[in-house]
């Protein structure tokens, strides 16, 4: 059977639509979630995607995280339902709470899109489990607000739990402490990314495929979860 | 229950009695809704609170209605200062019958001006009609909000160019954004789904400090904007040049997609047809002129009245997008036009105007951010992010639905009516509270606006500036002086890396981004399953339109369609952004018909069709007008986007290369040239030849080797010539090259020619192994002259030519990438600023402060009767260096900033001018804090509360921009 992947649409979300190609790639079934709408629709994985949801001109996702969607998929990723916010989704999931830390404003001040070399630190978890540890990847990263921060003792968790999931190589785009790019929850079902791995599935339109391995990763460990 | 205006009632001045002011619109029905129970134009509940809490005194004793204009025919009233002419003035009397009302003075003020009418363009623009080459893909053309271009059986692209200079010189960040949001806003009115944006910009000097106040505001905007709509942005210019100096010119493209039977007309069809407000609630942005009139003439003591430039809200804009799709999609509105300049005065009188119909307007009934506007503010306000829908009776719940379910605000405000009953045209009928406040013909402002065929001379110093070639300076003709020249060229401003630009734009959301900067055309993937894209490209050259505006353009022309037909695309469209001084000058008028007829005659021998475009005139600072500066967009149609040739020579495994030629003939053409003007500063001589016939042959070529699989890489040659092509396409993918100079080229200072000739029509390609004979027969073929000119070199690491000169890529990249980073700050974390970036400085600085003073003293001449906030914005640009000299990134001129805003702009802002009659009404001095939201009370839905932050508007929320 098809996994079915929800894809989160905020007003303002604007990478849901390459969030749900980058899962039809993938060879799962995209399904459409809508932020007032708190109905998961029995999907088996959820993907927040980027964007400037209901504008953030307030801090970015603190008011997404008040959507009705927002209710029942914070009780459905305590309970192990896979989670993958990318950039906007990554804010979000720092204001719901299911991951520690915020996203602040790049350290240069500007906006910043170039393609990004990354390392993955964390196979474990729900959304990396295709890659080789310390594999290196080239996706592209794009935002405004990226610089992850959290305080000493909580990145020193991070890092002795083995929950950073990606770093920042050949330059850091935003100023994250400790060249952080991703992030996950205890469980490892919830994982938090800056860049957009959507944006690297195809060769037409991305600087590389190694996007895809986040998203094929979902459907292995779907696979081998327990029903 | 929904229901709609009524159609039937029509309020004279005697059925009107007093006038309730409080009463609600929604629940009480005043004598012009007689039998309207539970009427509910608007669907957001604080509406009616809304104009519960409007002040009822104010233009209790002043509303100039209609009546009192019969009644007061000798009232004087302040034409002149809205920048009408006697004769004008006389005009609208006449067709009125009457004194106009203050709001229908208003009306024909910005309906008549320069930016809506066009009237010192229409007599040369219409070329573009009447040269227009046959065209079975053209769907909408000219006069539409934009041209709409057929490119499959299913599918239609429409995209247009637009310009947003003057406000973009007042506030960069705001100016920028809300020209990206206008131009998106056509594209959406056509039926399409807006899918990129480009923006071609020019700048003063890249190191005079206002620049640096100008360009990173400038490009913050773009992006914040475009970004934050989700948009791809894939490509533009960034040009320096002292003639822009006080005079960016900012100009913003969108590209949308529509299946061809969605397209969409601005018509107000079918009387009783109900006309209804979506979008942003509307403000006293942009006001410009009428403000004028109400605080110079009828209301001296308020000082509430601002004009300013508008303030973008890209979220409201990203609603607004989705929303009309969803109508759209669900066949909801009969007819949709955008509000941009000159607001709901416009898009009420476009709409009726194209229909022949009438419209009868509630305007009470307009969703107001600021409770106390008066009916021309109303009429006249250019706020953000609003579109005007005609929608049949039984569809109107439906839409309100759809805008409630992306939380917007739509009202019904007006519904459409009968022309009369002897065929005449509809009248346009608004009512403020029960008071007719206007009632015109709205043709009489959309079509019979005043034009003029403006005196038109060339200019005196053409002759001797076309004397002065550039082909009799000194060249260097050693091989230490070529390589010298190769690194200085590549870091020169106008030739160096833009990645510290177009890093803050999005290029990859969307996902059909194939081809984007510095790419030399956009590519975008329009349909994903059978890989149909397009291609676009905007060029413009305002140095080679100083010295022939004619073949000027014509160049710009040319490369606009070469840069399209490099990525194996078929040319099949074009636009235009014409960005000129003031048209009352004689020779700026010639300089103007000039670049038109070079277009259209151009456009003609291409066999592709102008399909719409912009004018923005009134682009100078005192009597020095900017380089005539025609910016041509041309659109391409790519069959499978799989095909596509990018720029950047080819890595390949060892030992492997590529053939590299070069397409095209190169002569000694040195004049207006980036060489001359970065060695010698020299603008002089004759631009280099084009021939349009070549180019359309090339791009023949182009597309069928392509197609069959000849090219790795295709780069056009124009700014820098061959040698920055060659260090472009070597820089991509870090792959170097061996060039061995041709013999007719040795010699003397002849391998520079060869280097840096700005030739047109000519492409550098590399072609794989295997396919070099095939190539050249096919390059024969199409009668293009080639020549073989040397192999990449994949292992090599460094762009050599033969018995001249070798410089390692590294080397290159240093000198091409510094330059922006050393200008506007090193966006780099953790990385000192380069010691030679500090070296040069100081010497940059110390040019600095002479053109300065001289832009200032030229800004003072022209505003002898200035206000005393134009003198404060030039003092901040006095005192702006001392913040430059603050080691922040992005520290950009607070103060500067800051002064610079309180100069008002008019509503057409890129028009006005210090010292042009529009911008003289526009400059008087104003005081008045920044607009401050009308509180909202009561329980707001979920979607306003999500849109409460975004009233405050994103500068408030990231003060960090501003």
């Amino acid at each position: 059977m098809t996994a079915r992947v929800g894809v989160v649409t905020f007003p303002g979300s604007l990478d849901d639509g390459d969030a749900a190609r980058a899962v039809r790639i993938a060879g799962a079934e995209p399904v459409r979630l809508w932020h007032g709408d708190p109905d998961l629709q029995g999907v088996d994985a959820v993907v927040l995607p980027g964007g400037f949801s209901y504008g953030d001109y307030l801090r970015c996702g603190a008011i997404a995280r008040f959507a009705p969607v927002m209710e029942t998929l914070v009780d459905a990723a305590r309970g192990g339902l896979p989670v993958l916010g990318i950039c906007n989704g990554f804010q979000i999931l720092c204001e719901a709470h299911l991951l520690p830390g915020a996203l602040t404003r790049n350290q240069h001040l500007h906006f910043r899109n170039r393609d990004q070399r990354l390392r993955i630190e964390a196979t474990g978890t729900a959304w990396t489990n295709a890659f080789q540890p310390g594999q290196e990847v080239l996706v592209p990263v794009k935002n405004g607000e990226g610089c992850y921060v959290a305080d000493a003792a909580t990145l020193d968790r991070l890092e002795g739990e083995g929950r950073v999931v990606a770093r920042y190589v050949d330059g850091n785009p935003n100023g994250s402490q400790r060249d952080i790019a991703a992030i996950t929850n205890p469980a490892g079902n919830v994982v938090g990314i800056m860049p957009h791995p959507e944006h690297a599935v195809e060769a037409l339109t991305g600087p590389s495929l190694d996007g895809l391995g986040f998203f094929t990763s979902v459907l292995k460990h779907l696979v081998g979860a327990p029903a | 229950m929904t229901t709609h205006p009524d159609p039937a009632v029509r309020p004279t001045p005697g059925d009107s009695p007093a006038v309730p002011f409080a009463a609600p619109v929604a629940s009480q029905p005043g004598p012009v809704d007689p039998d309207r129970p539970g009427a509910e134009p608007a669907r957001h509940p604080d509406q009616a609170r809304h104009a519960q809490s409007a002040p009822a005194g104010d233009w209790a004793h002043g509303l100039d209605t209609v009546p009192r204009a019969v009644e007061t025919p000798d009232e004087l009233q302040p034409y002149a200062e809205l920048g009408l002419r006697d004769d004008e003035y006389d005009r609208i009397r006449h067709i009125l019958g009457r004194r106009p009302t203050q709001a229908e003075l208003a009306m024909y003020s910005i309906m008549w001006s320069e930016h809506c009418s066009y009237k010192s363009s229409k007599v040369h623009l219409r070329q573009f009609g009447e040269k227009a080459p046959p065209s079975d893909r053209l769907l909408a053309g000219i006069g539409e909000n934009a041209g709409v271009v057929r490119v499959s059986d299913e599918l239609a692209v429409t995209f247009k160019v637009e310009s947003h200079n003057h406000p973009s010189f007042v506030e960069p960040y705001q100016g920028a954004a809300t020209g990206v949001g206008g131009i998106v806003r056509d594209i959406l009115a056509m039926g399409a789904r807006p899918v990129a944006v480009m923006d071609p910009l020019r700048f003063g000097a890249a190191d005079h400090p206002d620049t640096g106040r100008v360009l990173p505001g400038v490009v913050a905007g773009v992006g914040g904007y475009g970004n934050c709509l989700g948009l791809p942005n894939i490509g533009g210019e960034v040009v320096f040049d002292p003639c822009y100096q006080g005079n960016p010119l900012v100009n913003a493209l969108c590209l949308g997609v529509l299946p061809v039977d969605r397209l969409q007309k601005k018509e107000a069809t079918g009387p009783g047809n109900v006309v209804v407000l979506m979008g942003a609630r509307t403000g006293r942005d942009g006001i410009g002129g009428v403000s004028v009139l109400a605080s110079a003439t009828f209301d001296e003591g308020s000082e509430q009245r601002r004009p300013s430039v508008q303030v973008g809200d890209p979220f409201m804009e990203k609603l607004l997008i989705e929303a009309c799709l969803e109508l759209y999609e669900a066949e909801l509105v009969v007819g949709i036009q955008d509000l941009g300049g000159a607001g709901l005065t416009c898009a009420l009188t476009e709409t009726a105007a194209s229909a022949g119909t009438g419209m009868r307007v509630w305007l009470e009934r307009v969703p107001l951010r600021e409770a106390s506007m008066e009916p021309q503010e109303i009429l006249a306000s250019e706020s953000q992010e609003r579109m005007l829908l005609v929608v049949a009776p039984d569809k109107l719940e439906a839409v309100l639905k759809t805008a409630e379910k992306w939380g917007v605000w739509a009202t019904a405000i007006g519904e459409v009516t009968a022309p009369s009953p002897d065929g005449r045209p509809g009248r346009l009928v608004v009512t403020w509270r029960d008071q007719l406040v206007v009632d015109v013909p709205p043709g009489s402002l959309v079509d019979d606006g005043p034009v003029y065929a403006r005196p038109m001379r060339e200019p005196a110093d053409l002759i001797l500036l076309q004397a002065d070639r550039a082909e009799t300076l000194p060249r260097p003709s050693t091989p230490e002086a070529l390589r010298e020249t190769v690194l200085r060229m590549i870091a020169s401003p106008n030739l160096a890396d833009k990645g510290w630009v177009t890093e803050q734009y999005d290029r990859y959301v969307l996902g059909n981004t194939v081809l984007a900067q510095p790419e030399d055309a956009g590519v975008i993937r329009i349909d994903e399953r059978t890989g149909l894209g397009v291609a676009l490209s905007l060029d413009g050259n305002g140095r080679y339109a100083r010295l022939d505006p004619y073949h000027g353009t014509r160049l710009a022309l040319a490369e606009a369609y070469r840069n399209v037909a490099v990525t194996g695309a078929k040319p099949i469209a074009v636009t235009n952004c014409l960005n000129f001084g003031s048209p009352e000058d004689p020779g700026v008028m010639w300089q103007f018909a000039e670049a038109v007829r070079g277009l259209a005659d151009g456009c003609q021998e291409l066999g592709i069709p102008v399909t719409g475009g912009n004018v923005s005139f009134y682009n100078q600072t005192g009597a020095a007008a900017i380089h005539p500066t025609p910016v041509v967009g041309v659109l391409g149609v790519l069959d499978d986007v799989a095909a596509r040739v990018p720029m950047g020579f080819v890595p390949r495994p060892a030992g492997e290369h590529d053939q590299l030629f070069l397409l095209g003939e190169t002569h000694v053409e040195l004049s207006g040239s980036e060489w001359a003007w970065v060695t010698h500063e020299h603008l002089g001589g004759i631009p280099p030849q084009v021939d349009l016939g070549r180019e359309r042959q090339l791009a023949e070529l182009l597309a069928e080797a392509g197609r069959v699989g000849h090219l790795s890489s295709a780069h056009d040659l124009s700014d820098g010539g061959l040698a920055q092509g060659l260090v472009e396409s070597c820089l991509r993918r870090g792959v170097g090259a061996v060039v061995a100079v041709p013999e007719q080229f040795a010699g003397g200072s002849m391998p520079f020619v060869f280097l840096f000739s700005e030739s047109a029509g000519r492409v550098l390609v590399s072609v794989p192994r295997g396919h070099e004979k095939a190539f050249t027969a096919l390059c024969a073929a199409h009668g293009v002259p080639w020549e073989a000119i040397g192999i990449t070199d994949p292992a090599g690491g460094a762009l050599e030519v033969h018995g001249q000169f070798r410089i390692g890529l590294d080397e290159l990249r240093a000198a091409h990438t510094a330059t922006l980073p050393r200008l506007f700050g090193n966006s780099e974390l953790a990385e000192a600023d380069a010691p030679v970036a500090q070296a040069s400085a100081p010497v940059a600085d110390a040019d600095a402060p002479g053109g300065q003073a001289d832009a200032l003293v030229a800004q003072a001449d022209a505003d002898v009767d200035a206000p005393v906030t134009q003198a404060d914005a030039a003092v901040a640009v006095v005192d702006a260096p001392v913040a430059q000299a603050a080691p922040v990134a992005d520290a950009g001129f607070p103060g500067a900033r800051d002064a610079a805003a309180a100069v008002p702009v008019t509503d057409e802002g890129e028009q006005a001018t210090p010292g042009a009659p529009e911008a003289a009404d526009a400059l008087a001095p104003v005081d008045a804090p920044a607009p401050v939201d009308a509180p909202v009370t009561g329980q707001p839905t979920e979607a306003e509360r999500a849109a409460e932050p975004a009233e405050a508007g994103p500068g408030d929320a990231r003060p960090d921009q501003r």
